[in-house]
């Protein structure tokens, strides 16, 4: 190629990138939370033909629970258990891979995972098994900062992807069945130098202390393992918090256990709380509300209101002014037997008698997995409908007794699913002014994917087993279907390849995969 | 690498013989009891056994407590330095160690019953040898104890494992299917019928999907065998150990 050539195809590729609403630079494509995609090259009427345009397969068996990052034509993905791939998107073709070497024994709950990366300027982010924020040249995959988030060896892990506010990397903590004390804190992103920290449990000395029986604050968790999001106008980070330790036997830690299944609303600049909303005060079911917060701008009442919109694992739909966190609508979603039905003026759950875990076990729906969990949901300004994956499934919740060690499980207690029945799920289109589903597509399992919607009025996700699938957006009708053949755990995307198409993907089983219109 | 396995065997094999009040039995019931009770009471495998089906070796049981059952309930123990692995994996082992291999029981004429009367081998597998509508039994001496094994054969739904869900489909033509359940999906489902006959349908092409889910296809033996007749059978299950 000549260099007028060269120079040519650089500006109009230049050029393209910089126009095309490709790029997917966010956990969930935007700082809001919406995994909408606004591309509609694929739509209802060509989505027949959408096929796999290529798969990147992982050489690890560890579960596969990445977002990727699409930016200029490439995509960044973690794979597990925290090692990160930069990979051509139009053709699949590996361009660099970091992997990271591990010590032993890093704690982790649920898998060696890690559920993507984040992106700024020239450098990737990912945090990692071992508690470390890590940033990455973009085009080598060399190290350029490495920093401990805490110590790995007291319990703390890292699987969420980094969410970018302004200058800043916000990473949470995952660590929440080990006792740990749970954080949200801010990086600059040019040098690794912490900017703040949020602990989600109170300090000593602190009056939320009080929400504590003694001090078993100290063990209190309340991690922040999924992304949260942000408003630039407020200038808020909105972030939702983990289960209280140990999960399931409350006496050690009578009182509401602030600031556990919370969604707090910090400043970006200070790290200062500006209000929590405590959705299960004094959880003994595991039930984090780590889900995505959903921030949309709708008419409530008669008013243009700053909402949050927030589908909860304890099997309550919650609608907040982002401004306040008032309390505006809770509506149960999902099947449930702990509390009753209707919340409290201010959004406080009546809890039903006989609900708690007990030694011989105690049965109550949902399951310990909740309602929904880190499926990531979907909010299209198109259908203005908030897509969650659901799962229905009844749970039997046993108390033991754990004392705790550092860096040990600190768990008093366990679940197993309700025998005698098969827990099933569906893809849940919420009105949020009603909290009722317009629609709901059902799932012969629960399934661990996410939500994608598109401006092409297509709604993506992946069942249990793995099959890919495209509904209608407003009506829920199945449109297409691929078996990828694995299970999935993850979220999928839209992006823009070089070749200018439109292209969906997701990981599934031990490989990425990616979908075009032929 | 070579010398750090060969001390990790031979510090097993000497923590082999410990039992109650060791550091390994504390380390049983602080990571393990939840689960396997005292070993063979709990909701999860039986240790009670001298083969382990997972961990036929030391080291693979090392590996087991260190990294969890990928696939399982069974997690990775943490918080545990090596050689408190290496002293609960001891701890484990003596179990089996100590574990009957015999019963009460003729488990000869316990196997006149299972072949005769009892009419088990119609269902199930031993060492390559019966129907295919019921687990295989081969190993079943190794992994259940004798008094789940009681249960099973009376109240064979009480003690239901995974992977074998009678399902009966109708299918728009109006055929009937009916076997055990090997996959399903949102859009298919998978069985196996008596003869062994393996077949998908389509959901779109059923009409009525019957699934079998807290009823075992297998019935109560309870009234089929006398008291004494069932001890045999029993002793003949618990006897069943594979070619180990």
């Amino acid at each position: 190629m000549n260099l007028t050539v060269k120079y040519l195809f650089l500006l109009t590729t230049s050029l393209v990138f910089a126009q095309a609403p490709g790029d997917w630079l966010h956990f969930q494509g935007n700082q809001q939370g919406h995994r909408y995609s606004a591309l509609k090259q694929i739509d209802k009427t060509n989505i027949a033909k959408l096929k796999p345009a290529w798969t990147m397969q992982l050489d690890k068996t560890d579960k596969f629970e990445a977002s990727p990052i699409a930016r200029d034509g490439v995509l960044f993905v973690s794979e597990p258990p925290s090692d990160v791939t930069a990979v051509e998107s139009r053709s699949g073709k590996v361009l660099w891979k970091y992997k990271r070497v591990l010590p032993d024994n890093v704690p982790f709950c649920c898998g060696k995972v890690n559920r993507g990366v984040a992106i700024l300027g020239d450098l990737i982010f990912i945090g990692t098994l071992d508690a470390h924020l890590v940033a990455l040249d973009a085009a080598t995959g060399n190290v350029v900062w490495d920093v401990a988030v805490a110590d790995y060896k007291k319990g703390y892990s890292s699987t969420v992807a980094p969410l970018i506010v302004k200058d800043k990397v916000i990473i949470g903590s995952a660590g929440g069945e080990f006792g740990v004390k749970g954080y949200i804190a801010a990086y600059e992103a040019k040098t690794g130098k912490e900017a703040w920290r949020l602990w989600t449990v109170p300090s000593e000395g602190d009056k939320a202390t009080e929400t504590w029986l003694g001090d078993s604050y100290k063990q209190g968790s309340a991690t922040t393992w999924v992304t949260g999001s942000y408003d630039p106008e407020l200038n808020t980070i909105y972030w939702g918090t983990g289960n209280p330790g140990p999960d399931w036997k409350g006496d050690k830690r009578a009182g509401d256990n602030l600031y556990s299944d919370s969604l707090l609303a910090i400043d970006a600049d200070s790290g200062k709380m500006k209000w929590y909303f405590q959705f299960t005060p004094h959880d003994v079911h595991d039930w984090d509300a780590t889900q995505v917060p959903v921030l949309v701008d709708e008419m409530w009442n008669g008013k243009m209101r700053k909402l949050v919109l927030f589908a909860n694992r304890n099997a309550f739909y919650y609608v907040l002014d982002r401004t306040t966190g008032e309390y505006l609508l809770g509506k149960q979603y999902v099947r449930q037997t702990w509390a009753q039905p209707e919340l409290d003026a201010k959004g406080r759950p009546t809890r039903l008698p006989n609900t708690f875990p007990t030694a011989t076990g105690n049965t109550v729906y949902p399951n310990s997995p909740g309602a929904t969990n880190f499926q990531a949901p979907s909010y299209s300004p198109l259908s203005k409908l908030h897509y969650v994956m659901t799962r229905d499934e009844g749970g039997v919740f046993y108390s033991g007794d754990d004392t705790y060690k550092e860096g040990s499980w600190y768990l008093a207690g366990r679940f197993v699913s309700k025998p005698g029945e098969e827990a099933t799920g569906a893809i849940k289109a919420i009105e949020p002014k009603t909290g009722k589903s317009k629609w709901e597509y059902p799932m012969s399992a629960p399934s661990w994917s996410g939500v994608l919607s598109t401006a092409g009025g297509l709604v993506f996700a992946a069942t249990a087993d793995g099959d890919m699938i495209a509904l209608d957006d407003t009506t829920g009708k199945l449109l297409w279907r691929y078996p990828m053949g694995g299970k999935a755990f993850a979220n999928p995307i839209s992006y823009v390849a070089a070749d200018g198409k439109q292209h969906i993907a997701i990981a599934c089983g031990h490989a990425l995969f990616s979908f075009s219109v032929e | 690498m070579r010398f750090t396995i060969l001390g990790l065997w031979f510090a097993v094999a000497t923590f082999a013989q410990v039992q109650a009040n060791s550091e390994g039995h504390k380390l049983y019931q602080f990571h393990c009891a939840f689960c396997h009770g005292k070993g063979d009471d709990g909701m999860a495998a039986n240790l009670v056994t001298p083969n382990l089906v997972h961990a036929p070796t030391d080291s693979s049981l090392l590996n087991i407590i260190r990294n969890g059952i990928p696939g399982t309930d069974m997690p990775p123990a943490l918080g545990m330095s090596e050689d408190e692995m290496v002293k609960l994996a001891g701890y484990v082992r003596s179990l089996g160690r100590t574990a009957p291999t015999s019963i009460a029981g003729n488990a000869t004429k316990g196997k006149a019953l299972y072949m005769g009367k009892g009419g088990c081998a119609g269902c199930h597998m031993v060492q390559g040898a019966g129907g295919r509508m019921g687990p295989d039994l081969t190993l079943i001496g190794a992994m259940r104890s004798p008094s789940n094994l009681r249960t099973s054969v009376v109240d064979p739904s009480a003690s239901m494992v995974g992977g074998w869900t009678m399902v009966h489909v109708t299918l728009k033509t109006g055929t009937k299917v009916h076997g055990i359940r090997l996959n399903e999906d949102n859009f298919y489902i998978s069985l196996r019928d008596g003869k062994g006959k393996m077949q998908t349908v389509a959901k779109a092409d059923a009409t009525k999907i019957d699934r079998d889910i807290t009823k075992s296809s297998m019935p109560s033996y309870e009234k089929v065998f006398t008291s004494d007749e069932m001890t045999d059978l029993i002793a003949y299950l618990f006897s069943l150990r594979g070619a180990l």
